[in-house]
């Protein structure tokens, strides 16, 4: 198969970026799109020319490296993928595709298709965990989970962590990141404790790193690799207003009203 | 050299604790006042920085990747193994501690083996509480289920992504303690040297690859969490950035490296299509629980799977190993499907496959039961090869996929020079010269949460008073040598690309160092990895410029350094004259085609001494002491 890839480069995060065009001939219709991106860079190193920088790792679609919009959609054609399991038979020989990398104010560009998704990271340390040190613990049959419960759980734990939910919101919101691990944990029964000051904190730090509000365009669950569901935003909206609406009262402190 | 394992002259069920009680430690008033450094942030790294954190330690954290969440413990599927009997089928400590031994073929170190399954229970309840979704029965009780080369039902899982699910709860633990202050990370940001100052590991060397800054950091102690070699074949499941460096370059400044011959070949993974392909991708073992694998009897049958009758397929692990059937350990697994392969039975055009069947599941389970087992693996498959594998096989070949040799360590997990670390897949210790399925991700976290945090403090109480910071010459004299390595990368300005040399000395490790071996194949290859690795330093062309984020320089330095760690994998293959786990020399295997090892020469642990550029690697031995186990012929028959 033949394409014409037209890729967004941008040599710094300072730097302004434009798309520019390369050819590609001969590509087996099993390539994946990042084998297909090696090969260019192959190419572009022998011709004195810098290659294009992308993030990719495991390529089998769980680390959540990989950020391409590919043709306008985040991970590009085909549903609950990631770009690195973009296989060129997806595509019509001798089409034009368009590489850019996961766009919003939060995920700055660091070089060509390269972001920078260090705020996923502050979001989590915010309070995305359970407080349990490592050590002697209890023996888990002692404290059963319903297997549907534990299931509901699983399915927002499977979040990769990519960003394709925020390159995809209009608004560029983190609300689907965010409220799959506030349902992950505040889903099972070790993740009680935490539940409200979780969500309290993770909402607020999201705000703060500049992600947009969420405005039900549902385009986050569409593009998300693992299909997280975006009822999650909705058992995360309601713990947060929880948590802001109830007063953090001192469990220990007296009745008396003053 | 005398390789001392500071194991306690006690029976193995008694030595973990024994070790424990009698060694120093540091009191929580004392622990903020030293540094660690760890480097890598999967399983290992992250549940060992994330518990030193908690424990008081200053810590920093290191990884290449843009976030610690993504390095390749992400990728298991399984499972995770531990003896916790739920199933009440005779599991227990001593019965894990014997599959891994028999698993291992008698290679690996009794006391290190028994107390990673005495620590395995401890592992789950761990995750659990920290919020890891295993799966549950119905009743809300765990389930488990079965992997290769047991009669136990002990595998936990998560669906198919128990790697993701764990590797997640170590990274959540670990960012509390980043935001707590206990631990700094690093991303993007990668090792080139240790630091080395009166013989002790002093701190490293890192190159910052968004700029291209080289930078030192000093610590009292430095922990490798850095993973396995896999990718020295070029195509592994491993991730497309795993490499050797951490490992080899720690090994250069005087770190033995135990067995490196010893690479796990898995049986289950989707065969290669062509040259292009950057990497392999692995499916889960746990598929041998109900799939069925075969070839068809005669060469070149191009029938339909469907339409080829049960007579006339070839179900060989059923018919070779009848106690074991599809589940006997990886390395058998993979040599059979070798076997039919080169016997000519293999499918497709390459030849270079074997069927793994659901028809007959499907018929008993229904498939809403085989979906809930293995939904994700059957959509993968689907999304890479657009076969559906509810309707037809999966299509199967063996492919590296982990690495049981590593840096030589003792009981504490320390490397022979004093103050180093290795933890994880980059050491040596546990596996012998076979894993079994679903014992990485135990080792990691036995390793990360609870061996290496109570025996660290063993050391640093020894080094107390001796407090030393980036301002010592010994940075400064590493930093330049590390800037110098890379001048001398970006200088050569030749003409082939640094990924042109990882495919050809991938090539020539699976042709000659793979899964079978003789003596004749790895001498060739032992002259042509110095020939290429001499046109690697006149040929070489990277892009770019070193200031800046540079993928192809990164890839150039791991290249350089795979290319003068294949050269050790072959001679150690070389060395060790007997078939053993994952290592068969031709020259050495039984009438019915099983290994053959030999206890007399080779029960030892080989661990090879850099001594210098162009000078012979020296070797040492460790015997290995086989008290609780008497070593047998593995039989899965």
């Amino acid at each position: 198969m033949n394409f014409t890839l037209s890729i967004w480069r941008q040599a710094s995060p300072e730097a302004k970026g434009k798309m520019v065009e390369y050819k590609m001939s001969n590509v087996s219709e099993e390539t994946s799109l990042l084998d297909m991106l090696d090969m260019l860079n192959e190419k572009l190193t022998l011709k004195d020319e810098e290659p294009v920088a992308f993030d990719s790792d495991c390529r089998e679609g769980i680390c959540g490296s990989c950020s391409l919009v590919v043709d306008g959609r985040a991970h590009g054609p085909g549903k609950l993928t990631t770009s690195c399991q973009v296989f060129m038979r997806s595509f019509t020989d001798g089409q034009t595709i368009h590489l850019e990398p996961f766009r919003s104010a939060a995920l700055p560009v660091v070089k060509d298709l390269v972001v920078n998704r260090s705020a996923f990271d502050r979001v989590i340390q915010s309070g995305g965990y359970i407080s349990a040190h490592s050590g002697p613990k209890p023996e888990p049959n002692s404290m059963p989970i319903g297997h549907d419960e534990l299931e509901e759980s699983m399915d927002a734990a499977a979040c990769i962590g990519c960003g394709a939910c925020v390159a995809a919101c209009p608004n560029g919101s983190a609300m689907l990141f965010t409220a799959a691990k506030i349902g992950h944990l505040g889903l099972l029964p070790q993740g009680q404790p935490e539940r409200a000051s979780r969500a309290k904190a993770m909402v607020q730090q999201m705000d703060e790193e500049g992600f947009g509000a969420c405005t039900n365009y549902a385009e986050c669950q569409d593009a998300c690799p693992k299909g997280v569901s975006i009822k999650f935003i909705g058992r995360m909206n309601k713990d947060f207003a929880k948590a802001m609406l109830c007063d953090e009262l001192d469990p220990r402190g007296s009745m008396d009203s003053n | 050299m005398k390789l001392d394992s500071k194991i306690p002259n006690v029976p193995i069920q008694e030595a973990w604790r024994t070790h424990i009680d009698s060694i120093n430690l540091v009191g929580p008033k004392n622990r903020p006042k030293y540094d660690i450094i760890v480097v890598g942030s999967g399983l290992a790294g992250a549940s060992a920085a994330a518990s030193l954190g908690a424990m008081g330690y200053n810590v920093k954290l290191f990884c290449f990747q843009d976030s610690p969440r993504r390095a390749h413990s992400i990728a298991a599927q399984g499972g995770i193994n531990a003896s916790k009997n739920y199933r009440n089928d005779g599991d227990s400590t001593w019965r894990l501690f014997y599959d891994t031994q028999k698993g291992g073929d008698f290679r690996g170190r009794e006391a290190n083996v028994y107390r990673l399954a005495e620590t395995s229970t401890q592992i789950i309840d761990q995750c659990v509480a920290q919020g890891v979704p295993f799966a549950r029965e119905y009743g809300g009780n765990l389930a488990n289920r079965s992997f290769g080369g047991v009669l136990v039902e002990r595998t936990f899982y998560a669906r198919g992504q128990t790697g993701q699910q764990l590797l997640l709860g170590a990274y959540q633990a670990l960012e509390e303690q980043v935001a707590l202050g206990k631990v700094k990370q690093y991303p993007r940001t990668e090792m080139h040297d240790i630091v080395k100052i009166d013989g002790r590991c002093r701190g490293i060397v890192v190159r910052d690859l968004l700029t291209g800054e080289i930078k030192t950091h000093s610590a009292d102690a430095v922990v490798l969490a850095t993973g396995g070699y896999s990718n020295v074949y070029h195509r592994s499941t491993n991730a497309v950035n795993c490499n050797v460096t951490a490992a080899w370059r720690a090994h250069k400044q005087g770190s033995l490296f135990a067995n490196p011959c010893f690479v796990q070949i898995h049986p289950t993974c989707i065969p290669v299509h062509g040259d292009d392909q950057s990497k392999l991708t692995l499916m889960s073992e746990s598929l041998r629980n109900d799939g069925r694998i075969w070839v068809p009897r005669k060469k070149g049958d191009d029938r339909r799977p469907r339409d080829i009758p049960e007579e006339e397929r070839y179900y060989y692990l059923e018919e070779r190993y009848p106690s074991f059937g599809n589940l006997v350990p990886r390395d058998v697994a993979s040599r059979a499907a070798k076997k039919v392969c080169d016997d000519g039975y293999g499918l497709g055009e390459t030849g270079f496959g074997v069927y793994l069947d659901f028809r007959d599941a499907i018929a008993t389970h229904g498939k809403e039961a085989i979906e809930a087992k293995y939904g994700n693996l059957f959509d993968m498959y689907k999304d890479i090869t657009a076969d559906d594998p509810y309707e037809t096989p999966f299509k199967i070949y063996p492919a590296p996929h982990y690495t049981m040799g590593g840096l030589w360590v003792d009981y504490n997990l320390m490397t022979n020079v004093p103050g180093l670390y290795a933890i994880g897949e980059v050491n040596f210790s546990d596996h012998g010269a076979n894993r079994l399925g679903a014992s990485s991700l135990m080792q990691c976290l036995a390793d990360g949460y609870f061996i290496l945090p109570q025996t660290i403090g063993d050391y640093l109480r020894d080094i107390y008073q001796q407090k030393i910071d980036e301002n010592h010459p010994e940075f400064e004299k590493h930093a330049e040598a590390v800037d110098a390595k890379i001048d001398s990368l970006m200088n050569i300005k030749g003409s082939r690309t640094p990924l042109s040399f990882q495919k050809e000395l991938g090539n020539i490790m699976w042709q000659h160092c793979g899964m079978s071996r003789n003596a004749e194949d790895l001498k060739k290859a032992l002259e042509l990895i110095p020939a290429l690795r001499k046109e690697f330093w006149s040929e070489l062309k990277v892009a770019g410029t070193k200031d800046s984020f540079n993928q192809s320089l990164e890839r150039a330095g791991r290249v350089a350094d795979f290319l003068e760690f294949a050269e050790l994998m072959c001679k150690d293959a070389l060395e060790r004259d007997e078939s053993c786990g994952c290592h068969l020399r031709e020259e050495h295997i039984h009438e019915d085609g099983e290994a053959k090892r030999d206890d007399v020469k080779f029960s030892h642990v080989a661990a090879w001494e850099w001594i210098g550029e162009n000078v012979a690697h020296q070797l040492h031995t460790e015997k290995l002491d086989h008290q609780a186990l008497k070593p047998t012929t593995r039989s899965y028959k």
